[in-house]
Order: structure tokens, then C-alpha cells, then sequence
């Protein structure tokens, strides 16, 4: 291989490595903690499911308990736990 | 025997550690297609910063539920990626820019060359894990972060001149390693069990 073509294929390398730019340091640190995230949602939704009160309680102010439960203000999430907690049947509902 | 750190496994034993719970498993997948994901989102399809987050974490979210139904690990940079233009078409179409033909288009065209070219850059950045940690180091501050020559100096703690050596040096090395990945096996994608 000729000195020429080695320097064209490695500026080719040097391209690509410029293309592939990390994504904002806040979405990779939340992706991280979806799992983690996943558990603790999926532990407010089993309570609820056992306990309306509790239920009626979390949808009243779904901000304030996910705040309780360590996840900021997160209107995605918030709109994902509204989503499974008015999914629960309720006592009484056809 | 001896457990091999997760970023020094192919995608399949990936997959697998990530669906036993292993939460530095998840973490490795998350660093090793956070780029890829966002490359597609925002060169492929220019999405904006708002557009391009919801699909971020849509993907790694649904890639989450799906573990356990993938058909086959080692497969799961395509799955990545599939999802990941399935989700923008959708944040586009919700933003009604695919409304006029024309406009489809164009989209789709400019999308076919920049998606080639986020292929081509993971291709690179897989090849760059087999690499030593000092040249993955001094090719990611040079080339992505945009870090000048005393900047990484400083940083690194060696002489402004030996910085540019050392990325030419690195750069043929990664060079090399892609040669060799094009010529011989693919990476060890394949499941242990």
C-alpha cells in the first residue's frame, strides 16, 4: 500500500470519528438509570394496585410523588406512571 | 476463570448480562450506542435537541422492554438502529415536516448518505475499543471533543509535541484494526450459553 493511499484512508477514519459525537452528558446519565428508575415506578404501581387510597393519592399529585420517590420533574415519566396507575381496574368499574 | 469487564464483550454477552440485571452491563450498552443513537437522530434526520431527546430515551427504553424478547443477541446494533429511524420517521411525522411530498424526499435522500456515515463511524468507534486506553484517550479528545494540542498536553501530562505523534501513531493503529476486522471475523458477537 502506497504512503499516499494510507493517509487517505486514515483522514477517512479521522472523519468518522469526528461524526460520531457523544450525546448530551443528562440523556446518557438518565438512560443509565432506567432500570433502576424502571423498579422503583413498577414498586409505586404494585402498591397501587393493592391500595386505592394510595392510588388516588399518587394520580392527586403525580409531580410531588415522583419527586418523593427521587425522579425530579419529569413530564415523561410522570405521563408514563399516569398511564398505569388509570390502567389499574378500580373496585366497583365494569 | 476469569469475568471479562462488559466493555470488553461483544454485543451477545452484552444483551445477556443486561437481561440477568447486571447494572453495569446496561450502563456499557447505554455508553456503547448512546453516539449511535444520537448520530441518527440528529445527522440522519435533524431532529431538534427536544425531538431528538424523546427518541433517545424512547430507544433505550424499549430496548429495555424488549430484552427479553430479542430473537437474536448478537443482533442488536441493527435492532438499535431500526428502532432508532422508526422513532425519529414518527417524531417527524408528528411534527408534520413529511407533509409535503417533496419534502419526503429530500428527507429521505440526505438521510441515505448521513446514515452511511453513522454505519461507517460505528464501525470506527468499535474498532477504537481495540485499541489501548492511552490512544482510545487521545483520539477521542482530538477528534471528538475537539480538544487542542496543549489542552490535551495539560491534560494527559506530556509534552504539546509528543501529542501530535501520538495521534498519528493511534490513527494508523486504528486504521489497521479496521483492516484487520474487514479482513478477518467480525467481533465476538456470539452467545456463551
Amino acid at each position: 500500500m502506497s504512503g499516499s493511499s494510507r493517509s487517505y484512508e486514515e483522514e477517512g477514519v479521522a472523519q468518522s470519528l469526528r461524526a460520531l459525537r457523544p450525546a448530551p452528558a443528562a440523556w446518557v446519565q438518565a438512560a443509565k438509570e432506567l432500570p433502576a428508575a424502571r423498579r422503583e415506578l413498577d414498586g409505586i404501581v404494585e402498591r397501587a394496585r393493592a391500595d386505592a387510597a394510595y392510588r388516588s393519592a399518587v394520580l392527586k399529585d403525580l409531580e410531588g410523588s415522583l419527586r418523593h420517590a427521587g425522579h425530579g420533574d419529569d413530564v415523561m415519566r410522570a405521563a408514563a406512571l399516569r398511564a398505569r396507575l388509570s390502567a389499574i381496574p378500580q373496585p366497583g368499574s365494569v | 476463570m476469569t469475568v471479562r469487564e462488559p466493555r470488553d464483550i461483544g454485543d451477545a454477552e452484552l444483551v445477556a448480562r443486561c437481561r440477568r440485571g447486571e447494572p453495569a452491563a446496561w450502563a456499557e450498552l447505554v455508553d456503547r450506542f448512546e453516539r449511535y443513537v444520537y448520530a441518527i437522530a440528529v445527522r440522519g434526520y435533524r431532529l431538534s435537541a427536544e425531538q431528538a431527546e424523546e427518541v433517545f430515551q424512547e430507544v433505550f427504553a424499549r430496548v429495555y422492554e424488549h430484552l427479553g424478547t430479542l430473537r437474536d443477541d448478537g443482533a442488536i446494533r441493527p435492532f438499535i438502529g431500526a428502532l432508532t429511524r422508526r422513532l425519529a420517521v414518527d417524531q417527524l411525522r408528528a411534527g408534520a415536516r413529511l407533509k409535503r411530498l417533496g419534502d419526503e424526499y429530500s428527507t429521505e435522500h440526505d438521510s441515505a448518505e448521513a446514515f452511511e456515515a453513522v454505519e461507517r463511524a460505528l464501525d470506527v468507534q468499535e474498532a477504537l475499543a481495540g485499541l489501548t486506553g492511552e490512544c482510545r484517550e487521545v483520539l477521542d479528545r482530538f477528534f471528538v471533543r475537539d480538544e487542542s494540542y496543549a489542552t490535551i498536553a495539560r491534560a494527559l501530562e506530556i509534552a504539546p509535541g509528543t501529542v501530535a505523534s501520538r495521534i498519528s501513531r493511534c490513527l494508523s493503529k486504528l486504521a489497521k484494526e479496521l483492516e484487520g476486522r474487514n479482513l478477518g471475523p467480525g467481533p465476538s458477537g456470539e452467545r456463551t450459553r
